[in-house]
């Protein structure tokens, strides 16, 4: 059993919980990501680290409500405990080297942008962070990624934090202006993910992208995580989750991401009638 | 005077039409009459065929012998001298070809039903009795296992009696490896298993879950924890794809995804349990071992209403046992053999429109020493599926061989070991099981378990 020693509400949707797990946070990494299953009858979702203390022992995960598992995850409070958390899983981001890089956040996937900027701050890369939300009131992590960002650049779709636009107008223009990256880091929505690799595709930069695909047991063995890489079959949970986002077939992921959508409608049903009679 | 009826005392079984439809167990088990008919079968000879036929050495006319006096829990107790899982292999062992293919009886008529008769021993102990508590003399030598199905499990318990400190590390957040993530409940329930893994508890093994070792702990790491050895049983679980076009497809499964979201996610229970399955209405199973069965007859299980096993070779070659496709068979499932899959359709939205096939025949002998499947000219036709489950095969997990350097694998990713001992290229690391075999059978990986905790004991001890 695993202990939430925290929990914040980062914005409507978006909660953050740091859990006791000492042997993970002792060796993740950021790229990382943790399985947990909240109980016995619970299904295993795979989690991006966001953040760890090895000290503490604490691992910091970020997540959506967005199905039944996250939702009843966030209904869980400091001092509550989550059944199973394994991990660090799947290969840590290879950032050695990386002199400049330009680290991209689409809403939930800024919580898995942060430990990357973090970590090539840490080693001395210049390091310029590109967010995007859908209106101000979803924006998070903006201190966190200030204090690692030589220049933090927030778009909204909406306009409602004065710069309207996505992410990938703001990397246009960066680029435009003569910024020389190494690398482009670019986490968020597939649809993100794949409009910032035609961005930088024609400049050939080097684009990693972070593949959040569904899987069970997160070690290689269900083999519903895969995902075609330059025309090889490859699975994201030990073969990534980043993957050079000039050869993601990104058509073929957003298909399987929507593989359970109607199931998990159900689901959903189920926990709504469940809240209802006990409420 | 012994029991010379020429075939094995029939077993009783849930009715296909019905069973085909849920996730009971199908073999009812003998009752207290039929095992004592089956074990008067037994001529109790001398040169005992049968122990040699057995990985693990089962003194099989001792425990007949037992349940011929009728005394059960003794029977249990010679069965379990020599393997920790009786429960288990009285149900999936394939007796056809160790104990049972060398039994007397089987030369005029069919072998003593010894799988049977081991099924019945461990089923009554299990119902009517308590394992006494043995006192061991521990050494205080810690001995880690990696991985918990047969073969983590046997070595464990081999260690445990012998005095060792033994902890099992298990990646999943359930003990039992394949056991319970693999053979799905109908063949082998999950209450069994647990109860065998809560007897090895008893001995003293601990068990710690949600750990992956190559990952969360490494082997070198284990070491300077103070075990003295390790035993790395991680099985073989990365399942193989045929690379043709369409198989990213939705309704396109590897057998390892669709057996896990069954087996330990519980997922026939769905939404009860939180773990969807998807199966359509017409599914088809690619390949022809034990593992394309399961998935066939889980796949009747969800509610398909027609399932297909398409298998390049013939039924003569077919590797899966034979008391499986009789089952799968009886319960409906359709066999289409000499056929081969080239290309998966897609029906516009992403989705299966239909699996392309050609039809094979079968040439000379290829290096396995069966006939070659060779593709017929113009054979090509379409089935009609909406659901393609792929049962081709899988390989050891990269994991451990990629964290411990030094540990020799050959080129197919297993582990390299010296047969007799088990142990690999770096000292004080054994390793048995499909691990070191690539897929093969739940004995086998018992007996590979054994023989390491053998040399563990000769080292340490």
């Amino acid at each position: 059993m695993f202990e939430i020693v925290e929990k914040l509400t980062l914005n409507s949707q978006v909660k953050l919980m740091s859990v006791k797990a000492p042997k993970i946070a002792e060796k993740a990494q950021a790229g990382q990501f943790i399985i947990l299953r909240i109980d016995e009858n619970g299904e295993r979702i795979p989690l991006t680290i966001s953040d760890y203390d090895r000290e503490k022992g604490l691992v910091t995960i970020i997540f959506q409500e967005v199905g039944a598992t996250t939702k009843r995850l966030g209904m869980l409070e400091k001092g509550d405990f989550i059944q199973n958390f394994v991990g660090p899983l799947g290969r840590a981001s290879e950032l050695e080297g990386l002199k400049k890089v330009c680290v991209i956040g689409g809403g939930l996937g800024t919580a898995i942008a942060y430990p990357q900027a973090k970590a090539l701050h840490d080693m001395g890369a210049v390091v310029d962070g590109v967010t995007g939300f859908r209106n101000k009131d979803l924006i998070i992590l903006e201190d966190e990624m200030s204090k690692v960002c030589r220049n933090l650049y927030i778009a909204t779709d909406d306009g409602s934090n004065g710069n309207k636009g996505f992410v990938t107008n703001i990397l246009q223009k960066l680029i435009d202006d003569g910024e020389d990256y190494d690398a482009v880091i670019a986490i968020g929505p597939l649809v993100m993910m794949r409009a910032v690799a035609e961005v930088t595709r024609p400049k050939g930069i080097k684009t990693i992208v972070s593949m959040n695909s569904i899987m069970i047991d997160g070690t290689g063995m269900c083999g519903g995580c895969r995902v075609i890489v330059g025309g090889e079959t490859k699975f994201a949970c030990v073969d990534g989750p980043d993957f050079d986002g000039h050869l993601v077939d990104f058509e073929t992921a957003m298909r399987r991401g929507n593989m359970y959508k109607a199931m998990e409608r159900e689901a959903d049903c189920n926990l709504m009638k469940a809240g209802e009679q006990n409420a | 005077m012994p029991n010379m009826q020429q075939n094995k005392t029939p077993m009783r079984e849930l009715d296909p039409m019905e069973r085909r439809r849920n996730f009971e167990e199908v073999a009812c088990g003998y009752n207290e009459e039929e095992a004592l008919n089956e074990a008067e079968r037994c001529l109790n000879c001398k040169n005992r065929p049968c122990v040699n036929g057995c990985p693990v050495n089962v003194r099989i006319p001792d425990f007949i012998a037992k349940i011929k006096e009728k005394d059960y829990a003794g029977a249990y107790k010679i069965i379990k001298d020599t393997n920790s899982l009786p429960a288990v292999c009285g149900r999936v062992c394939p007796q056809e070809n160790q104990c049972e293919k060398f039994c007397v009886r089987g030369i005029k008529g069919e072998s003593v039903g010894i799988g049977r008769l081991e099924r019945f021993a461990a089923d009554y102990f299990m119902k009517n009795c308590k394992d006494e508590k043995k006192e061991i003399t521990k050494n205080h030598i810690k001995c880690a296992v990696v991985g918990s199905g047969p073969a983590g499990l046997t070595c464990a318990g081999d260690l445990a009696a012998a005095g060792f400190d033994v902890t099992v590390f298990e990646a999943l957040h359930t003990a039992g490896g394949v056991l319970m993530y693999g053979i799905p409940q109908f063949r082998l329930p999950k209450e069994i298993v647990a109860k065998e893994i809560d007897s090895l508890r008893d001995m003293g093994v601990e068990f710690v879950e949600d750990t992956v070792v190559g990952k969360t702990e490494l082997i070198d790491e284990l070491f300077e924890e103070g075990y003295k050895a390790v035993f790395i049983g991680s099985g073989a679980g990365l399942p193989s794809f045929m690379g043709i076009e369409g198989e990213t497809l939705n309704g396109v499964f590897a057998a390892n995804e669709v057996l896990t979201r069954i087996n330990l996610m519980k997922g026939y229970k769905f939404p009860e349990t939180d773990t969807p399955v998807y199966i359509g209405k017409k599914v088809a199973v690619v390949g022809g071992g034990n593992v394309a069965m399961d998935a066939a007859r889980c796949s009747m299980r969800m509610g398909a209403e027609n399932v297909y096993i398409v298998y390049r070779r013939s039924m003569e070659e077919i590797p899966a046992r034979a008391e499986e496709i009789e089952h799968a068979k009886m319960e409906g499932i359709e066999f289409k053999m000499l056929t081969n899959p080239t290309k998966i359709l897609d029906d516009g939205n992403g989705n299966i429109a239909g699996m392309e096939c050609v039809k094979m025949e079968l040439g000379e002998p290829d290096a396995s020493g069966r006939r070659r499947p060779v593709v017929i000219e113009g054979s090509e036709y379409v089935m009609d599926v909406d659901t393609v489950i792929i049962a081709i095969g899988q390989s050891p997990n990269p994991l451990i061989r990629n964290t411990t350097e030094g540990l020799e694998t050959n080129k197919r990713g297993c582990i390299v070991v010296n047969e007799e001992t088990m142990q690999t290229s770096l000292d004080g690391v054994y390793a048995g099981g499909d691990a070191v075999t690539g897929a093969a059978t739940v004995i086998l990986a018992m007996g590979a378990g054994k023989a390491a905790a053998k040399a563990i004991k000769e080292k340490l001890l």
